[in-house]
């Protein structure tokens, strides 16, 4: 689904991504974990083409109207630059589908969008006058409303309360049960642990490690990479990741 | 009829309305039956050579201009992202009144008829090649506002240059009333220079509806939904420069109207930036007229120039859009 070789990212003297090798498959679920300035944003989008890099990836090779359809960004900074109504904001996800479907499937894919991030009372509301977290699930429903096999989220759940930060984590993971591929950059360790089916860390611009949240998370790795020590634990109720202390 | 094409059709009648209203005001005095009977079946010489000779080119040229300002400022908004961006923004303008003012300095405005728009139009189509190399192929929208800013300072001390060296106080006098911009005593050669400059650049505009729309969400977001957004850049300037450069070079700098009306209608859009295109450039069409037949009503014997009662109007609603920013805190 998404095929990443060898990329490298340079800005000036900087290696933001150094040579970083990754496929996604269908049914993924991979959280792209690692501290400030790892390069998580940077190895995003250089593979879906918008920075210049070395090395492949199958997305920045598309032309950009296919890529449009086969990947949704979801970026960091939540822009919303006119008061438009939320319906309209995430009618914005069929902008790629200009020639394809007609009317009738673009209302479809909006109506389900609005109806999985459950905003559809918010459908008539002005989209700049939601609170911050508000803003950010319609921002998701539009990039839901894109119906692209793959999708890149960049922090897509910074900011929300913690039952919609749970429903977010539930929708992506159900995007990857219904075979879609989705990547995320993370900083809840606690929840990539619990909802990703794999975890893609990224120490310096590059890939450290890379497997199922259990074997990734050892306290080896976090006091290497993150510098703190933390509680992992498989229980009942799935496993629960608690960070502990930061380590000197 | 949906609620977006309703609005479209009401601002039609309102232009169609003024473009009326203009053609039946002015100091000679004709009577309604008169005017008709000139303008439609040539009846009497005189009348016949005010109506279609001096009313119709200036209610022509008072929409297409209008139209060119809103169009241009509804689309620089969009693109940039900013409520306050406005056509005169990116330098054209100011270059073109360059072109104005050196003409009317060197005499060449006497020569021919079309020597001053021309010499108008060269200064904008300047100002587009400095801007585009300024600006690069590639990057987002600050740094057009930078070298659009650049231009603009740039044209505007030229012009004053050329203004405090003026060896001939008449020419400079006539300079600056120029700038004042007016649309009296234009004739169809003015609307048939202007006309495919502001058809051509107003169309290649009209299709950017859906990048701007993309670009509610931002640059990135936009590009990764498609937008080709160094083509979206490329075709903006080039179209904003041709329709408002012609609409300078015809009418003179008319100010605010290209700031004020995608203002008023945004929220009658619903604020979506493909729908404010159309309205905004017959939104603009219908203000220009307003503000023409205004000039005429107020003082019929001094010549009130259009863009100075532009922005005479214009600038109390700019401030209060600042008191309004400010108040919703944003």
């Amino acid at each position: 689904m998404l095929s990443i070789e060898n990329l490298t990212v340079r800005r000036g003297d900087v290696t933001a991504v150094d040579g970083v090798t990754l496929d996604v498959g269908a049914g993924e679920f991979v959280g792209l974990i690692g501290p400030n300035g790892a390069g998580k944003t940077t190895l995003m989008r250089a593979a879906l083409g918008l920075l210049p890099h070395e090395g492949t990836s199958s997305l920045a090779a598309m032309p950009a109207a296919t890529r449009a359809r086969h990947a949704a960004w979801l970026p960091q900074t939540r822009e919303i630059a006119w008061p438009v109504s939320v319906e309209t904001l995430v009618r914005l996800g069929r902008t790629p589908h200009r020639s394809t479907g007609g009317p009738r499937a673009d209302t479809k894919a909006v109506d389900a969008a609005l109806a999985r991030m459950e905003l559809e009372d918010f459908r008539h509301r002005t989209a700049t006058r939601l609170s911050g977290g508000e803003q950010a699930r319609v921002l998701i429903a539009r990039a839901l409303a894109q119906e692209a096999p793959l999708l890149l989220a960049d922090e897509p759940i910074a900011g929300l309360d913690p039952a919609h930060q749970l429903a977010a984590m539930e929708t992506f993971a159900a995007l990857a049960g219904e075979g879609h591929g989705v990547v995320a950059a993370l900083h809840d360790l606690g929840l990539a642990a619990r909802f990703c089916t794999r975890i893609v860390v990224l120490h310096r611009g590059e890939k450290h490690a890379d497997g199922t949240p259990g074997a990734v998370l050892t306290p080896e790795l976090l006091a290497h990479v993150f510098a703190i020590r933390a509680h992992y634990e498989q229980t009942r109720d799935g496993p629960v990741f608690q960070p502990l202390e930061r380590l000197r | 009829m949906s609620r977006d094409a309703a609005l479209l059709w009401l601002l039609a009648l309102l232009v169609a309305g003024l473009f009326a209203l203009s053609l039946l005001i002015g100091p000679a005095g004709l009577t309604l039956a008169q005017s008709l009977g000139a303008l439609l079946r040539g009846e009497g010489a005189a009348e016949t050579l005010v109506m279609r000779e001096i009313r119709l080119p200036r209610a022509a040229l008072a929409v297409l201009v209008g139209a060119a300002l809103g169009l241009s400022g509804a689309a620089l908004q969009g693109y940039l992202r900013n409520p306050l961006a406005e056509p005169g923004l990116i330098g054209v303008s100011g270059s073109a009144a360059l072109g104005a003012v050196l003409a009317i300095q060197t005499g060449l405005a006497a020569a021919f008829a079309l020597a001053l728009p021309l010499a108008a139009l060269t200064g904008a189509v300047l100002a587009v090649l400095a801007l585009l190399g300024l600006a690069g192929p590639r990057g987002g929208g600050f740094t057009l506002i930078l070298a659009g800013i650049a231009i603009s300072a740039l044209a505007g001390a030229l012009t004053s240059l050329a203004l405090n060296l003026s060896p001939n106080p008449f020419a400079a006098t006539e300079a600056v009333f120029w700038m004042m911009g007016s649309l009296a005593d234009r004739s169809f050669t003015h609307v048939w220079l202007a006309l495919p400059f502001i058809v051509l650049g107003g169309a290649a505009v009209l299709t950017l509806g859906r990048g701007l729309d993309a670009l509610t969400l931002g640059e990135d977001a936009a590009e990764a939904l498609g937008v080709g957004l160094a083509r979206l850049r490329l075709v903006l300037v080039l179209g904003v420069a041709s329709a408002v450069g012609a609409a300078t070079a015809v009418a003179g700098a008319i100010g605010f109207v290209g700031l004020v009306v995608p203002h008023l209608l945004r929220p009658l859009v619903g604020a979506q930036p493909s729908k404010l295109l159309p309205a905004s450039a017959l939104g603009g069409a219908a203000m220009i007229l307003a503000a023409d037949i205004a000039v005429r009503l107020i003082a019929p014997e001094r010549d009130l120039k259009l863009g100075v009662l532009t922005a005479i109007v214009g600038a109390p609603f700019f401030l209060h859009l600042i008191w309004r920013t400010r108040r919703e805190g944003l």
